[in-house]
Parts: structure tokens; C-alpha cells; sequence
């Protein structure tokens, strides 16, 4: 990895039945990600996707660049806009980018860029990868 | 109801110990799409985070579906792998309101069997009251 260097974006679909079962795989069962009743009775506009399953696919994308799995020693955002997933076939889509922002002592700092629909999801994403 | 500050600094009990499997780290994999080989996906320490989280907020009674994820890092020192029994401790590390929201940030701390970290969480919750 070169430091400035633009990463090969990836592209993934998060569906309902994603949730329901990241939900089992992860231990998390808050309704907001499989309710529309209680996603609704809290504000949101719908169920949403877990935070950690689209941080998942943004780490997939790390994984992808470095090389494989185990290599990442960080990994850091925020959850700025919920991803709303539609009770539908068809799903969501997110993409994530990253630009190698510096290699030093055998670690890579990529900076992560997850969008949903054009519109930003993640904050301030990062990881730091053993190169 | 608004969280209590005093809670700020406060370390709950360790986890029961999780022994982690090869079949939990296929699965896990598996549900977010990404390869397996043998070393845990890098954000699978949230499953031991999230059972860190769930005891303190019902000790707490504080109500998930109340609950939003807000930030969320790690840092590893080495991955996880199968065959490691790990358990996780909670600390509060700030409470905070911002328009009828508390914002918690807590640290949860994974740990093998000799002591050694092997994981360290940090999780924002934002928790939106009946009111808010």
C-alpha cells in the first residue's frame, strides 16, 4: 500500500434477511433492526441496519484491500445517518471507498468513505492495517 | 428517564468467560459476507462487547430498543482466534445529555484466560428516553 492511493471500491447489498441473520450471528436482537413497529415508536423511519453489520461490510472492504483477514490492529466510526432497509427484495446498497492516508512502520491508516444512496453513513471511518 | 453521571468510572463485572468457537467465527463471518480462514472477522469482538453492554444496561434498566449506536472502535492486539476464552469488562466512561438524548460512552476491555488483553472496545450508546 502507497501512501495517496485510492482504493478499489466495494459494493454490497444489505437486505432484511441480512439483519435477521447478522441478528443471530452477532447476539444483536434489538427490535429496531427487524421491527418497524418499534423502529418507529423510537423516531427512526424504519427498521435499519445494525451500525456493526455495515461497519462489517466496511471492514470486509479492508480485508479485501489487505490482503486477507486478522491484519487490521484498528478500526474506528461513527454511525451519522441510520441505513434504512426496505421490507423488500431488492434491499440497500452500500459502497465503501478508501484512500491509503499513510504507511508507516509496517502500518497502513486507510480512510473509509461508506455511503448509502450518495449519502454519507459512516464518520470519521479508519482503519489501520499490518502491511 | 435520564442516565445517572454517577455512573461515569464505574467498571462492572467481568463477562462469563466465552469460549470461542470455530463454528461462531464461520457463522459471523458468513452472515456479513466475508471470508473465513481460521482468524475471527475484525469486528467480532462486538458479539463479547454487546453481552459486556446488555448486562450493564439491564443492571441499569435501561431499555435496548431505546438504545442507538453512536460510534464504535477497536483496537486489537492481536486477532481473535478459536479457542480463546475471553471475557469482557464494561467501564462507563462519560454520560452526557444533548436535547433529551444521553450519551454514553463506555470501554469494554476483552481479556484471555492469562490476563493478557487481547481487545480493546469503545462503544458511544445514545439513549433517547420515553420523552425525548
Amino acid at each position: 500500500m502507497i501512501a495517496g492511493t485510492d482504493l478499489e471500491p466495494q459494493s454490497y447489498v444489505v437486505t432484511r434477511g441480512d439483519l435477521v441473520r447478522y441478528a443471530g450471528a452477532s447476539g444483536d436482537f434489538n427490535p429496531i433492526h427487524w421491527s418497524d413497529r418499534v423502529a418507529t415508536s423510537v423516531g427512526l423511519p424504519g427498521v435499519i441496519a445494525h451500525g456493526m453489520y455495515t461497519m462489517a461490510l466496511a471492514a470486509r472492504a479492508v480485508d479485501a484491500w489487505a490482503g486477507g483477514p486478522g491484519r487490521v490492529v484498528e478500526l474506528g466510526a461513527k454511525f451519522t445517518k441510520p441505513v434504512v432497509v426496505p421490507d423488500d427484495d431488492e434491499g440497500v446498497g452500500i459502497e465503501v471507498t478508501g484512500t491509503v492516508k499513510s504507511v508507516e512502520d509496517g502500518l497502513a491508516t486507510i480512510g473509509l468513505e461508506v455511503t448509502s444512496g450518495g449519502a454519507k453513513v459512516l464518520g470519521a471511518a479508519r482503519a489501520v492495517v499490518r502491511v | 428517564m435520564a442516565i445517572d453521571t454517577d455512573l461515569v468510572g464505574r467498571a462492572f463485572p467481568p463477562t462469563e468467560p466465552y469460549r470461542v468457537t470455530d463454528v461462531k467465527l464461520r457463522e459471523f463471518a458468513a452472515a456479513t459476507g466475508a471470508p473465513y480462514d481460521g482468524t475471527a472477522p475484525a469486528t467480532f469482538p462486538i458479539v463479547l462487547a454487546f453481552e459486556a453492554m446488555n448486562a450493564f444496561l439491564e443492571a441499569e434498566q435501561i431499555d435496548l430498543f431505546r438504545i442507538v449506536h453512536g460510534e464504535q472502535r477497536f483496537s486489537y492486539e492481536r486477532p481473535l482466534m478459536a479457542g480463546d476464552q475471553l471475557v469482557a469488562t464494561l467501564t462507563v466512561d462519560s454520560v452526557r445529555s444533548i436535547g433529551g438524548a444521553d450519551i454514553i460512552g463506555t470501554s469494554s476491555v476483552l481479556t484471555d484466560d492469562s490476563g493478557a488483553v487481547v481487545c480493546t472496545t469503545k462503544a458511544t450508546l445514545v439513549h433517547r428516553g420515553a420523552d425525548a
